[in-house]
């Protein structure tokens, strides 16, 4: 049982320099390492994929050829030289020998989708007990196969040898191509991390010199021979019913293959992918008129009033409403983050194609194994007729359409009986991907006369539900079963604090309904409630005439020793200057001011601390974020390159995030579905990073791609009222914002 | 139609069904080349950014038919003898791509101005790279990478 997905390359040119126009590609000549195709694959159920199983995890070869299947997938975060770290190391076999299957629900686990930070230090951990306990297997077979005691064996590149004798086995001559057939143990003992040299160095990504050489395959490029193309007509406001179709109205574009609508769903099957594309803009169709959403501008009044559900309760100590109701200096804040979309670079893509009533799906989906369950709902199947795979896509940060537009390309493939590739246009993306939900926060808190805080109180109106399931757009149209779930991932993390105060009460009220479809952006609800707790902290400690970072160490659990290093190190890499109040350095309308935020994340893993420099022109309210330093201690490192690069990533994100981007709506749909309207940080805007990684190498991994996006906004926040002595509680910090905001004061 | 292209220096005749089609998707789904890339097709994000004689162009809004004979070069282009360019190399010797969907127009149009500007200053690259969107925020390594071919 072995599988390799040799990459073929694929020659542009052939002879005579003439182009080869047509390209028909078998799923094997589209293999570049990532994707595999259906018909490669072992007859379902030939591989386990049971969490408890080794198999399901590791295989290694007759060459000596180890293959990770990962039910956690490559985002484009480089966690897959990661976790293939990981692999090597415990193994003891060349970093070089380890190769991935990511995703496909034939043949990996299902370590869960592939978001919150996880990858690392849940999956990866479970792939470490894999490779330990196949470890353990190898050299107890090396023993008995050397006639030597097993501490007498020492493994180096996949050979064992025994100290005593010399006598030497190669893993390929122990297991290559066959079955481990063993239960992953909870007692195998992972290697010591002193012993560790793959783990914890820098080590480059495989797939980025193939991204750089027009290379790498990317779901946008995968082919199945005899594919059509489609596309997706949406309705033009939400909740609009499909009247009719002029199927005449595209009669003229050439290779229109099928007009298919099916409640609300709308889809044209082409020849060309061109076609499609003009097929969408072209085609007349008819819908009811619908005004579902609120007015944009009353949209907090829209927040506030809507339904409660329940109150989740997410730290109470002592009694907040006793002591706010002690005379005292009152604090009190209303904090909003705007609605965000995910914006992908490459719009949502997807292949679906059926083999005897079977489905093969490929998608960029972050959760195959789930997608795999939505679809085979969606269309009545029996789940073991479907098989989702993943391929890399154009990264989504989070549930954006990959899932929708595979449930299109499922449908469309159904109805016309051919593979279907379905190409979500930027309007398509920015307007249907689920977004990210506004965020309305209270906060309240009480100092006594000596300046001890005595209450902390804050209220969170979010949507209800958790990280489910998004339901499939495709089903909600076209009238098929789905969960029906509101699904806007763990938002209530972070909504407490961790500070010690006496009295903290933090409650988040879960709401009925929210405008758009939810889901998960990353570092979903950490960063608005991060964004709200960290920028009215810094309003007690200006109210207080404190140093930020004094007031931080101060409060934070005198046990938590590694939070204090972090704060204590953040001090030194920014050369922090202990200050009292704003200071409005600068000269004519140019203001400079530094803000610092904090985060343990979730309260219980990673610690991030960053400063960030701000320019402010308080003439016009443009605000420019100059220099971010960010301090960093996710525990034990797998590699530095990746977690720098993570962090890089997760800081310019998050200051486009914060500066600049909105979701806006009229009564009926999204309105900003393109760039222009929903614009992103481009490189003019881009600020300077210094990044302190602190490393833990016997300390638990946790993760590193979300929790240094979680403490941006305040500290923009914080420099900009260090610049000007004005609040701004509300993202997008745009300039109209931060007028307003400066003639408070 | 019959349309006649010169990309990365090969010349091609190509049947093109619909002369609307821009030059985006024949690059892609006729020529199977995987460099130049769909982003918005709007001319607003720079993921399918190709040279149409030296110049940085989106593939995307321009007519197949309005570019026949005249030189297309994509990501695959700039290959030497099947190897990295130097821009490439440096992409990939500071890691310059996370996701990698942005960074085929990121190298097209950072090429484009090492061309006429072998040493450009920092703001020269920050505003010359404006039209290229990046959502990964690998701004920061693609900086490292542009100036690193510029040294
Ligand atoms: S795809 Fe051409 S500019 Fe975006
Ligand atoms: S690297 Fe992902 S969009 Fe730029």
């Amino acid at each position: 049982m072995t599988l390799q997905f040799k990459p073929s390359r694929r020659d542009v040119f052939k002879g005579g320099g003439s182009l080869v126009v047509a390209f028909a590609f078998a799923p094997a000549a589209l293999a570049q390492g990532a994707v595999q195709g259906a018909a490669q694959g072992p007859a379902a159920g030939a591989k386990p994929v049971a969490l408890d199983q080794v198999d399901s995890f590791l295989s290694i070869d007759d060459k000596g050829q180890v293959t990770l299947y990962s039910g956690k997938v490559d985002l484009g975060t480089g966690i897959r030289i990661g976790l293939q770290q990981i692999v090597a190391e415990e193994l003891d076999v060349p970093l070089a020998s380890v190769t991935s299957v990511e995703g496909d629900t034939a043949l990996t686990p299902d370590q869960g989708p592939t978001y919150g930070s996880q990858t690392i230090q849940n999956a990866g951990m479970q792939i470490r007990q894999a490779a330990a306990t196949a470890k353990g297997a190898l050299l107890a077979q090396a023993a008995q196969h050397l006639g030597v005691d097993k501490a007498d064996l020492t493994v180096a590149a996949g050979v064992v040898t025994a100290r005593s004798g010399g006598g030497r086995v190669t893993y390929a001559e122990l297991i290559g191509g066959k079955m481990f057939s063993l239960n992953l143990d909870e007692a195998a003992v992972p290697k010591n991390p002193a012993d560790y040299t793959i783990v914890g160095k820098a080590t480059p990504r495989r797939d980025i010199p193939e991204k750089l050489t027009g290379r790498f395959t990317f779901m946008h490029d995968v082919r199945v021979p005899g594919m059509l193309h489609g596309s997706v007509i949406r309705p033009p406001t939400l909740g609009a019913t499909l009247q009719s179709v002029d199927e005449a109205s595209i009669k003229d574009i050439p290779g229109v293959v099928k007009v298919v609508h099916e409640g609300d769903f709308l889809g044209v099957v082409t020849e060309t992918e061109w076609a499609a594309v003009r097929a969408a803009r072209e085609i007349k169709a008819t819908w009811s008129k619908t005004e579902p959403l609120p007015e944009q501008a009353k949209l907090w009044q829209h927040v506030r009033t809507t339904k409660v559900v329940k109150d989740d309760v997410t730290s109470n100590i002592g009694d907040s409403a006793a002591a706010m109701a002690v005379a005292g200096k009152q604090l009190k804040a209303t904090y909003d983050f705007a609605i965000h979309t995910h914006g992908s670079i490459g719009p949502s893509c997807s292949v679906s194609e059926f083999k005897d009533g079977k489905l093969t799906n490929w998608s960029a989906s972050q959760a195959t194994h789930n997608l795999r369950k939505q679809l085979a709902l969606m269309l009545s199947l029996p789940l073991e007729d479907v098989r989702c795979i993943y391929v890399d896509g154009a990264g989504c940060y989070g549930r954006n359409g990959h899932e929708d537009a595979a449930a299109d390309s499922a449908l469309l493939a159904q109805a016309v009986g051919k593979p279907v590739r379905v190409q979500w246009s930027r309007a398509d993306e920015h307007g249907w991907d689920p977004k990210g939900p506004p965020t309305l926060i209270d906060l309240r808190a009480n100092i006594d006369a000596s300046g001890n805080v005595t209450a902390w109180e804050s209220e969170f109106f979010i949507p209800q539900g958790a990280g489910g399931n998004v339901d499939l757009l495709t089903a909600t149209l076209s009238g098929k079963p789905a969960d029906n779930l509101l699904s806007p991932g763990g938002i209530t993390n972070d909504s407490a604090i961790p500070y010690k105060f006496p009295n903290i009460k933090t409650v988040c009220h879960r709401l009925e309904t929210t405008p758009l479809r939810p889901s998960w952006i990353r570092t979903p609800g950490r960063m608005q409630n991060t964004f709200a707790n960290e920028s009215f902290l810094d309003e007690i400690v200006a109210a207080l005439g404190a140093d930020p970072i004094a007031f931080r160490l101060k409060h934070i659990d005198p046990a938590d020793s590694r939070g204090r290093a972090l704060l204590e190190r953040l001090k030194q890499v920014a050369a922090w200057e202990t200050r009292t109040a704003p200071r409005k350095q600068g000269t004519g309308t140019t203001l400079k001011g530094r803000g610092v935020s904090y985060v343990k994340y979730e309260l219980v893993r990673t610690y991030v601390g960053i400063v960030a420099d701000v320019e402010v022109d308080s003439a016009m309210g443009d605000v420019r974020v100059k220099k971010v330093y960010v301090v960093h201690d996710c525990g034990q490192i797998i590699n530095p390159s990746g977690v720098r690069a993570q962090i890089e990533g997760n800081v310019v994100q998050t200051v486009s995030r914060v500066m600049k981007e909105e979701v806006l709506f009229d009564r009926g749909m999204v309105t900003s579905l393109d760039w222009a309207t929903y614009p992103i940080l481009r490189f003019p805007e881009l600020p300077e990073l210094v990044i302190d990684l602190i490393d833990r190498p016997t300390e638990k991994p946790w993760g590193a791609g979300e929790p240094s996006a979680a403490v941006v906004p305040a500290a923009i926040s914080n420099a900009i009222f260090d610049a000007t002595g004005a609040r701004l509680r509300s993202v997008p910090f745009k300039r109209d914002k931060v007028k307003a905001a400066m003639q408070l004061i | 139609m019959k349309v006649s292209l010169n990309v990365n220096g090969k010349s091609a005749e190509l049947d093109v069904a619909d002369p609307s089609t821009p030059l985006l998707y024949v690059l892609r789904n006729d020529l199977g080349l995987h460099g130049p890339r769909f982003g918005c097709g709007l001319g607003q994000c720079g993921a399918c950014m190709v040279h149409v004689d030296g110049e940085p162009t989106f593939s995307c809004l321009l007519p197949v038919t309005a570019v026949a004979d005249r030189k297309i070069t994509t990501l695959e282009g700039l290959l030497v003898d099947g190897k990295p360019g130097k821009l490439q190399q440096a992409f990939i010797d500071e890691e310059a791509a996370q996701c990698g969907y942005c960074i085929s127009g990121m190298v097209m149009q950072a090429q484009a101005l090492l061309n006429r500007n072998a040493h450009p200053t920092d703001d020269e690259i920050r505003s010359h790279m404006a039209p290229n969107l990046c959502r990964c925020g690998t701004h920061v390594a693609i900086m490292r990478a542009i100036k690193r071919a510029a040294a």
